[in-house]
């Protein structure tokens, strides 16, 4: 098992290319941009040189004493992606995509972005480059991540709202899509999970496939073997691929996704593609497990967390979920904002609401485990930018 | 002969250009709807387009959109659908093509779609989002009860897969005018001539254009050089206008009478 797409970008049935027929030549001559890059050196030195001095990789895999003591179980790490420039795991994908634009001799970036952390990375590698940067963003996710907002203008980029449909995630990427149809020539389109049309759920995974590969050695050198289990939140499922990609050949791991269970099992109250699903189906380039009523209309989803709130999943987790190689769960807000809070006190970090949905739901399994299991939480992102959110929520919650 | 074939023989014998008219099927309602059809097809559309609305059109401009999510509102599915085409052919012979997103095909089914439709006198399928090796699957699938596949040709076509698409082409082929979404533009597209001239290499199949064409005098540009114009958000826009409903057909007639040129109208 070698968990690679075909040449088509197809893990099992899942996955390929569903775009209107303007968009293939910008796909293929995409693909073949990557392909040539991804085993060239010099491009490969210059991702890595930037990753470390203007990101700051490796990130440290800490050991969450504290938590791990007064849950009473397994021993549990945090990798922290919330330590990356900008303060989650997207600047990873950003990075690698940005040398690749350039290398394409393209002048202007476009993106869409959920939770603001892939359009803030974006707008940030822009400014670093001196790209023109146009950010998609549902006016819903606007609303509950102004600060982000605000940090993408500040960093000189665009952001167009997004009044269409859920006004979320999902329409944002509608929104880009019909941008980069429109102006193929010129632009590059920075998709920031492991979805869409063939290539980008395969280079989106390579890029973030640098969270394992550094997780696996820091626990070699800590623990001197593997962990028992990996937890992520998923979401379009980047930074959870990131992770588990490197350990999939690694039998003994165990591997959780998280997704967002939201406000109750109902069509429309959770983003819980797997847990409560609706079956198989196209959305936005992939074929995959997606959130859809009986006539294939998209459901609109909720979750506490705007990163987490799509309706679709990337197709390489709808391959490994049938594979059972990954198992998927859900975490619903209450729980993530209970784990957010926990989180905060017990270690001092302040977890982004997307990733305290994995810290949830080790909250939940790590106190049945046994002392010497090992359990790694990808800690996607930082939780500063929830704050008011979470804020609100609390003062709610009082009254 | 199927019946898409055999209009454009016709045109061709009448040395005329095509009118492919497309609505959004149950906007503004399935009774309009259903009505707004029948006056194209006597209007002399030479193939209908009808929209299957879906909820994430990503090719589609801002008309489109609204127009899919005005029927969505009123509940509008594959089966209702296909209840407005059985009531169209009891009166007339007009060929009608299904253009649809995948995904609301794909989940009520391929094969009974294809059943269904060629039951009911559906000529073809025009899929926005299926390429390559997906839409000559479905292409021969359809082929099994004589519907046709329409496939899409871009400027940002190659000449290598204009040749393959044209090869595997049934019914005509829609050339679409220039590389965005669907929606009215004032400034015709010389790119939309170079590639039906491209096209024109491979194929002798009957190519049409759209997106993007709303006036008269575009119509008769891409007359002087390729089979048939597509018009679809400017009669749209004309349905989302006609606030009262009672009027829509009317408002519809008049403006696709005003679009046509002269030629069109004494070709029958």
């Amino acid at each position: 098992m070698n968990y690679q797409p075909n040449e088509r970008g197809y893990w099992g049935e899942y996955g390929g290319r569903f775009v209107p027929e303007t968009l293939v030549s910008a796909l293929d001559e995409l693909t073949a941009a990557y392909f040539v890059a991804r085993d060239d050196g010099d491009f490969r030195t210059e991702l890595e040189s930037l990753l470390k001095d203007y990101s700051g990789r490796p990130t440290p895999l800490f050991y969450a004493k504290r938590l791990s003591e007064t849950l009473g179980g397994a021993k549990i790490y945090l990798k922290r992606e919330d330590l990356n420039h900008t303060g989650a795991h997207k600047i990873n994908n950003c990075i690698g995509q940005i040398l690749l634009a350039r290398r394409m001799g393209k002048k202007r970036v476009i993106a869409e972005t959920g939770a603001g952390q892939h359009g803030v990375a974006t707008a940030t590698v822009c400014a670093l480059f001196g790209l023109d940067c146009v950010v998609y963003m549902g006016t819903e996710d606007m609303r509950r991540q102004e600060l982000n907002v605000f940090r993408m203008r500040l960093l000189g980029a665009e952001v167009r709202e997004v009044d269409s449909g859920s006004k979320t995630l999902k329409d944002a990427i509608n929104e880009a899509l019909r941008d980069w149809v429109t102006n193929i020539d010129t632009t590059y389109y920075l998709l920031g999970s492991a979805l869409g049309p063939h290539p980008y759920p395969l280079m989106v995974r390579d890029f973030q496939s640098v969270i394992g590969k550094e997780a696996r050695q820091q626990i070699l050198d800590m623990e001197g073997r593997l962990p028992d289990y990996l937890v992520a939140c998923v979401g379009g499922g980047s930074n959870s691929i990131g992770l588990f990609h490197d350990f999939l050949p690694d039998e003994s791991v165990k591997m959780i996704g998280v997704e967002a269970g939201g406000s109750g099992s109902k069509l429309g109250e959770h983003a819980a593609r797997f847990i409560a699903g609706s079956g198989v189906g196209v959305l936005q380039g992939t074929k995959s497990y997606v959130l859809q009523d009986n006539d294939g209309q998209i459901a609109s989803t909720h979750s506490i967390s705007a990163g987490l709130d799509y309706a679709s999943v990337g197709p390489e987790h709808a391959y490994l979920h049938d594979l059972r190689r990954v198992e998927y769960v859900s975490a619903s807000d209450d729980e993530a904002l209970e784990a957010f809070k926990q989180l905060s006190k017990t270690e001092g970090i302040i977890p982004a609401l997307e990733s305290s949905h994995a810290i949830a739901h080790l909250i939940k399994i790590a106190p049945e485990m046994p002392s010497d299991t090992i359990l790694i939480a990808n800690l996607s992102g930082r939780g500063d930018k929830d704050v008011n959110t979470v804020a609100g929520l609390m003062q709610r919650n009082q009254e | 002969m199927s019946r898409i074939r055999e209009k454009f023989a016709q045109l061709k014998r009448d040395t005329a250009k095509g009118f492919i008219p497309f609505v959004t099927a149950g906007d503004p309602n399935l009774d309009i709807s259903r009505e707004i059809v029948l006056k194209l097809a006597e209007l002399r559309a030479s193939v209908i387009e009808l929209g299957v609305p879906f909820s994430d059109p990503m090719a589609d401009g801002p008309t489109i959109q609204l127009s899919s999510q005005r029927a969505l509102l009123n509940g509008v599915n594959i089966r209702n659908i296909f209840d407005l085409v059985s009531d169209v052919r009891k009166k007339t012979e007009v060929p009608i093509v299904l253009f649809s997103y995948l995904n609301p095909l794909f989940q009520f089914g391929l094969e009974k779609l294809r059943d269904e439709a060629a039951r009911i006198g559906i000529d073809g399928i025009l899929i926005t989002d299926v390429i390559d090796v997906e839409a000559n699957e479905i292409s021969d699938m359809l082929a099994e009860k004589s519907l046709d596949l329409i496939s899409l040709i871009a400027p940002t076509t190659s000449d290598q897969r204009i040749e393959k698409i044209s090869s595997l082409s049934k019914g005509f082929i829609y050339a679409v005018s220039r590389a965005g979404v669907t929606g009215a533009r004032s400034v015709s597209s010389s790119a939309a001539e170079s590639l039906v001239t491209r096209a024109r290499k491979y194929t002798d199949l009957p190519i049409a254009v759209g997106f993007g064409i709303s006036t008269q005098s575009q119509i008769e540009d891409v007359w002087r050089y390729a089979d048939a114009a597509v018009v679809g958000s400017a009669i749209v826009s004309e349905i989302a206008k006609s606030n009262d409903s009672s009027q829509t057909v009317q408002t519809v007639e008049a403006f696709v009478t005003s679009l046509l040129p002269q030629v069109a109208k004494s070709s029958t």
